[in-house]
């Protein structure tokens, strides 16, 4: 089976600073990549490209075996920390606008029977996420994990061919995270997902993945740190028939 | 207790704050009393009496020349400009705005003559105004929109162009265009800003209306203020500029509140 996602070569360059240099990386359908790295190591940058938020400036990346447009489409979807929900809009209005987009190229929004059927499928998402009862709430009223199910429901409803994470479990409570993970695991099998997470939280990375990426420079010289880009330094497959259960991988801890 | 710390109730924030007001006012009377006492045709400060029957005579009795009632054929005048040119201002804020806020190509050609426009002290025009316009409505209402217009389409402009870049890149991924976006997530953003930007406007619309109205009229709040000036008529200045102050208030009043009533999510939708 031919890869999802196919990196070739892919360099960013800020001026004469090398963000990334020469990543090569085939991604299968299904798979759950954790992405974790030192920080100014272009583990976002990395994301970036990806989603289409920037262009890398050699190399190639296809989705699919068709080379990515170089802006970001409803076939990449994504999770941020934060600012990822609308806040003039309640949660049912956040998920409907997905479907809304594509539905009406005009207005932006469904009337009468198109808009029933689309907010009974947004509803459907949110009581997969857990929202079912804070559908008429505006963002600013729920907590920040509730946000990031929003978020999560949000991506979803497009169907992407890759959801992409961002740091989204970064700024909450332990407790909370604990249950986004339990969450997102679930809707990784429960909808045949793709994701690409990036983190900062090692154990999460291990915990959710079924590859971890470690991101980092493979050279370094001291007089000018910024000649030399980051590349994926370790890429470690997890074998793991049940994702959910917490047991420590069996494999080389990465450089950190 | 700090005073940065002390909470004020609401009976003890009405008291506080009609406090000043209450004073000035009896100031103004014991002045008032004084000047009358030396001389009881004193013009400059008018007793209260001699103000409400200056007025009253206005509200109620036809102006010999022009069989109107003065009082209200200058309000509705003036408001009738003020309220033309805060609309095209507010609609102009919005068009352009959001334009420049959210299209970057947009912004690269117009920014530049727009930052220019707005640095143009509109007082500077209004002599350009009153030649190309003549010195009917078009120049007084034109006067208003050149003054407070560019100052609201630069504010929106500005806060459609700091909406977090994520919520642009999150609308893409769900499928919006340029289209979609500014009609969907930088519009409704911008429009509780906008009513923002037109409160603060209230204040240099009635300087412009006011100037407008000073130089060429024969209606209005400002031409009654500076033609009676002629005859050190402050019964009637006083009153009027009361009046100006009231309107502009409930104006004020009534835009916050249609700002909490339309757009909840935008000041801290209860808990």
């Amino acid at each position: 089976m031919s890869p999802l996602l196919t990196l070739r070569n892919v360099w960013v360059e800020y001026g004469d600073r090398i963000v990334l240099e020469k990543v090569d990386l085939d991604v299968a359908a299904g798979s759950f990549v954790s992405v974790v790295g030192p920080s100014g190591a272009g583990k976002s940058t990395f994301l970036r490209v990806i989603l289409g938020q920037e262009q890398a400036t050699r190399g190639i990346i296809t989705l699919d075996g068709a080379p990515l447009p170089p802006e970001c489409g409803p076939d990449r979807g994504v999770v941020f920390q934060k600012y990822s929900v609308f806040p003039h809009l309640t949660v049912l209005g956040n998920v409907v606008f997905g479907l809304e987009c594509s539905q009406s190229p005009l207005l932006g929004r469904l009337f009468g029977a198109k808009r029933k059927a689309a907010e009974a499928e947004a509803a459907e998402m949110l009581a997969a996420v857990g929202l079912a009862d804070s559908m008429n709430l505006y963002p600013a009223q729920m907590s920040g994990g509730m946000q990031q199910r929003l978020a999560i429901a949000q991506a979803l409803i497009k169907r992407p061919r890759i959801l992409l994470l961002d740091e989204p479990f970064g700024a909450l409570d332990p407790g909370i995270r604990a249950d986004m993970h339990a969450l997102i695991t679930r809707l990784w099998r429960q909808y045949d997902l793709t994701v690409i997470m990036v983190t900062h939280d090692i154990r999460e990375a291990f915990t959710l993945g079924t590859r971890v990426l470690a991101l980092d420079k493979r050279r370094h010289d001291p007089h000018a740190p910024h000649r030399y880009g980051a590349t994926a330094v370790y890429d470690l497959p997890l074998v793991k028939p049940a994702p959910a259960d917490d047991a420590a991988p069996a494999v080389a801890e990465p450089a950190a | 207790m700090r005073w940065v710390n002390r909470t004020i109730g609401r009976r003890q924030a009405f008291a506080l704050g009609a406090a000043p007001i209450v004073l000035l006012a009896i100031g103004y009377m014991v002045a008032a009393a004084q000047r009358h006492a030396l001389n009881a045709a004193d013009k400059i400060l008018p007793l209260p009496s001699a103000m409400a029957s200056a007025v009253w005579k206005m509200m109620q009795q036809p102006d010999v020349l022009s069989g109107n009632l003065v009082f209200w054929a200058d309000t509705l005048a003036s408001l009738q400009r003020l309220g033309l040119g805060l609309g095209i201002a507010t609609l102009m804020a919005l068009l352009v705005g959001l334009l420049l806020g959210v299209l970057p190509p947009v912004r690269a050609m117009f920014g530049p003559l727009v930052t220019g426009i707005a640095v143009i002290p509109p007082i500077a025009l209004l002599p350009i105004l009153f030649i190309a316009l003549g010195l009917g409505e078009t120049a007084k209402v034109a006067l208003i929109v050149i003054g407070i217009a560019p100052v609201m389409v630069r504010d929106v402009a500005g806060h459609v162009g700091a909406l977090p870049r994520e919520q642009i890149v999150k609308a893409q991924t769900l499928g919006a265009g340029s289209w979609q976006i500014m009609l969907r997530v930088a519009l409704p953003q911008a429009l509780p800003r906008l009513l923002v930007a037109l409160k603060l406007a209230l204040g240099p619309a009635w300087v412009f209306l006011i100037s407008a109205e000073a130089i060429a009229s024969d209606v209005g709040l400002g031409y009654r203020i500076f033609l009676v000036r002629r005859y050190l008529a402050m019964d009637v200045i006083i009153p009027y500029v009361a009046w100006i102050a009231l309107l502009a208030i409930v104006m004020d009043v009534a835009i916050g509140k249609i700002s909490r009533n339309a757009f909840p999510w935008a000041h801290g939708a209860a808990h």
